[in-house]
């Protein structure tokens, strides 16, 4: 005959009468257990839907609570049920009433039959075990529990300290081996008549009566006692979300069972019609139609128990709103570059910079007047909007927004004094930022100024002090982006060279030499621009070292001064 | 003791509600009960019933504020509605928020309760392919008493006056679009929600007042008990706890959308007949920026509008999550 079926219900008893219909009808022995709590009505329907079974039989029922010994009682209750009026029995498989089983009943028999005298059965030292709630591994199995866990949790966690403390710890009987494991087993009539038979166990069940959530340990331990052979893997496809809470699975999952191998899957939403009409009908009959991967499967729940614990990174929205371990976290969700200064020294940076890396380079994006995105759109990717109102409502949001809704395009923009500079923080806290400065750039327009000198001079002190402050917080050891910073005097010396190493760390391995440089700002009155700003009384040192050299008339034009080898 | 003012203050507001149709003695222990606010919305009544009646709401609770298009007559009519009516102050009721909290506290508790208004269609993750209840079964499970889903416009490509929207008609067959990636979010320290402000409404018609455009957090499903209230419309409620829907260490709680189709053909008249009421918010701030804006620009649409597909789509752009729920 083979293997018999234990089902331990509460609720949904309708599910259970069809599955368990599904098993008695196929000639298979099913013991049931209700919980005591379920309301006697529901219970009666039951027992009136499966009367026309001769080979079910239901267990007295006991009222069970989570992580108690009742509910290893009631196993126990079924298994005796199962062993002593169904002596054809082979195997007896332990079940819940939200479980479906996912392959005819024929295919159990026939694994089973090839792997004579094992037990299938989840059995881990608790050394090895790494899905504990709440960290209560070997402690489960040596102190006192006297409190709910999930009703009075204070009192539990106090008392699970205490004992701690005062070092108080159970003995642990003679013969008992601390494992666990999933609670859906499949055992051997032999191990299981072994286990229920053992002349101590009196003093096992009272021993595991004060055991943490039993039903995860006492057949986990006891069969290590009383096995010929082992399998320690359940037959039973259950998942545990990281609260330890178990997946649920519904109509639309049943691509993702069809992939798995196991027998039976457990939990079933009641109300997955689909799922109960395809398992115990046509996916009887039908032939497999795909082929069983059990790591797609865990890739499914690894990926949903990520996204629930670190998220998308760089996404904020309504439901992922980081105010905890910033430090950890990255403000957006890809690498992005601030040019500050270039776009002074160069007259074509942005479309230059555009064309060499064929990336998005926009212009002064918090401009206090508007947002320079590229190409001077009154809006972006993601419907942002170039007014400078709301980006400055929010610009933490503004930048996160574009990086987010421009994903898989590198995007670049300058930045400088004359900007908003409320994003500063922002851009140092953020290890996507990569930031390039050379100080002192914001002089090369002021060359050109047509206002009167004295306004000059306050504009450039002005746009000093403010740089010096970014450029500090630059240099301050929390800071967290990627920067490089140079004196305007520094980068003139080599600026192809320059250039060239900032693509080269964007883009490692795979950028070429370059070719064309951007045209670079006439410098040719700049020294003496400086001389003057100090003659005035102002110490220009964020240009760096600048000696006056004026260069021949002829030479003034814009010119691409230098094209690499 | 803000909540126990509240909660008086509604019972008080009670008094102003008319019972037209009671047949809550229909309502079962596990019903998912829906609670909404209206006037004069007879031509999206209907699509509005279908919808929530397909995704599982057992039953509604409307509120009518002197409707004379019919929609009483209508709602009185369907076999699964309670109607009560009033023809006291929106405004004095705190935008009919008092008339719902007082229902909630008589009949919302112990049950799932979706609070939205007659132009709110609620997406939550997988709500193509499972009902309302497998949700409310997992955040029971999960211990969770509440459910967060931000307010989504919906707009035409087509300047609303040249739509047409039919009775009956799915309103996203007409407004078919919206702003993908342009929202700002802080948070309020005080009830402890996120206040998330942005898309069309902030770009079209606060651009130059940004700290006006509307409010968009929302929480519109929330497993009811005695003492819960609503503070301001669907936004934020007491206790704060209910109030975080959010994941603070940088992981994602699972969250919905509720699609706004207030952007029809019927939206330049309403707000027309709004701002004569001056019935809403902040002396109807809202209205007078639309109608001035609909004078300037009359389409919300622009380039990077994202035509809506499904809840997947909004799940990818981020504006919605599925968290741990597989």
């Amino acid at each position: 005959m083979g293997v018999g079926f234990i089902i331990l219900a509460h609720q949904a008893l309708g599910r259970v009468a069809q599955v368990a219909g599904y098993w008695a009808g196929e000639g298979h022995p099913v013991a049931i257990h209700v919980d005591a709590r379920t309301p006697a009505a529901e219970y009666l329907e039951l027992q009136e839907a499966l009367s026309g079974w001769s080979n079910i039989r239901f267990a007295e029922r006991r009222a069970c609570d989570w992580g108690k010994f009742s509910i290893v009682s009631a196993t126990q209750d079924c298994a005796e049920i199962m062993l002593a009026e169904f002596p054809d029995v082979t195997h007896v498989f332990l079940a819940s009433g939200s479980c479906l089983p996912l392959r005819p009943v024929e295919e159990l028999d026939a694994f089973l039959a090839a792997r004579p005298g094992t037990d299938f059965i989840e059995s881990v030292t608790t050394e090895e075990v790494t899905w504990t709630v709440g960290g209560l591994d070997l402690e489960r199995f040596t102190l006192r529990f006297p409190f709910s866990w999930k009703k009075h949790r204070k009192l539990f966690d106090l008392y699970v300290e205490l004992q701690r403390k005062l070092k108080i710890r159970r003995e642990i009987p003679e013969g008992v081996e601390p494992h666990m494991g999933s609670q859906w087993w499949c055992l051997t009539r032999e191990t299981l008549a072994a286990i229920l038979g053992d002349p101590n166990r009196q003093a096992y069940d009272r021993y595991f009566q004060k055991v943490w959530i039993p039903d995860e340990s006492y057949f986990q331990s006891l069969v290590r006692k009383h096995t010929r052979a082992i399998e320690s893997r359940s037959l039973t496809l259950a998942r545990f979300d990281f609260q330890g809470k178990p997946h649920m699975f519904y109509d639309d999952h049943q691509w993702l069972l069809q992939r798995s191998e196991c027998f039976v899957a457990r939990k079933i939403w009641p109300q997955a019609d689909g799922l109960y009409d395809y398992f115990l009908g046509k996916g009887l009959t039908e032939p497999r139609r795909v082929q069983p991967s059990a790591r797609k499967l865990e890739k499914v729940f690894q990926l949903a128990n990520e996204r629930r614990i670190t998220g998308r990174e760089g996404l904020v929205m309504q439901s992922r709103f980081p105010t905890h371990h910033l430090w950890m976290l990255k403000k957006t969700c890809a690498p992005y570059s601030v040019f500050h200064g270039f776009s002074d020294l160069f007259l074509n940076f942005e479309s230059w910079l555009e064309k060499r890396t064929g990336t998005r380079v926009h212009g002064h994006l918090f401009c206090k007047s508007e947002v320079r995105f590229s190409g001077r759109l009154d809006s972006y990717n993601g419907c942002l909007s170039n007014s400078a109102k709301l980006r400055d409502y929010n610009p933490e949001a503004f930048l996160g927004n574009l990086i987010w809704a421009t994903q898989g395009e590198h995007q670049s923009f300058q930045f400088g004094p004359a900007d908003r500079q409320a994003i500063r923080r922002f851009l140092t806290d953020d290890p996507n930022a990569n930031i390039n400065v050379i100080t002192g750039a914001w002089a090369i327009p002021l060359l050109h100024s047509p206002h009167d000198f004295r306004r000059i001079r306050r504009i450039a002190a002005r746009h000093q002090a403010i740089e010096s402050q970014f450029v500090s917080a630059l240099k301050d050891r929390h800071c967290r982006a990627r920067v490089q910073i140079w004196t305007l005097a520094e980068f003139l010396e080599e600026p192809m060279q320059f250039l060239q190493t900032i693509l080269d760390e964007r883009d490692p391995g795979n950028s070429r030499r370059l070719t064309e440089a951007p045209i670079m700002a006439d410098l040719s009155a700049f020294g003496r621009f400086v001389q003057k700003l100090k003659n005035e009384g102002m110490n220009p040192h964020s240009v760096g070292d600048f000696t006056i050299e004026e260069q021949p008339a002829e030479k003034r034009a814009p010119v691409q001064p230098y094209v690499v080898r | 003791m803000e909540r126990k003012r509240k909660r008086v203050r509604s019972l008080r507001k009670q008094r102003e509600l008319t019972p037209v149709v009671n047949r809550t003695a229909s309502v079962a222990a596990s019903d998912i009960l829906l609670f909404c606010t209206l006037r004069n919305e007879k031509v999206r009544l209907a699509y509005f019933l279908d919808y929530y009646r397909s995704l599982g709401v057992n039953h509604f609770f409307f509120v009518d504020n002197n409707s004379d298009d019919g929609s009483a007559e209508y709602l009185a009519g369907q076999p699964d509605v309670s109607l009560w009516t009033t023809d006291a102050s929106y405004k004095r009721a705190r935008f009919g928020v008092d008339w719902i909290n007082a229902l909630l506290n008589r009949y919302g508790n112990g049950h799932w309760i979706l609070h939205v208004d007659v132009d709110e269609f609620f997406v939550y993750p997988f709500c193509d392919s499972r009902p309302l209840a497998a949700l409310t079964d997992w955040l029971d499970m999960s211990g969770t008493r509440s459910f967060g889903a931000m307010l989504l416009d919906m707009y035409p490509k087509a300047p609303l006056e040249q739509t047409d929207y039919a009775e009956g008609q799915n309103p996203f067959d007409v407004a078919e679009y919206f702003d993908s990636g342009n929202y700002m979010i802080s948070r309020n320290w005080r009830y402890w929600n996120l206040w998330i402000q942005g898309g069309p409404r902030a770009r079209a018609f606060f651009a130059d007042k940004p700290e006006n455009a509307p409010a968009l957090n929302k929480i519109p499903l929330v497993k009811w008990s005695r003492g819960y209230v609503y503070m301001s419309s669907t936004h934020m409620l007491l206790p704060r706890g209910l109030n975080l829907t959010f994941d603070e260490g940088g992981g994602e709680k699972p969250s919905g959308v509720l699609l706004h189709a207030k952007f029809l053909n019927m939206f330049p008249e309403k707000s027309q007949e709004e701002l004569k009421r001056k019935q809403h918010y902040s002396n109807s701030r809202e209205y007078r920026a639309y109608a001035k804006g609909l004078d300037h620009r009359p389409s919300l649409w622009c380039r990077w509008s994202e035509k809506y597909i499904n809840w997947r789509q909004l799940e990818i752009l981020g504006l919605m999550s599925k968290g741990n729920w597989v």
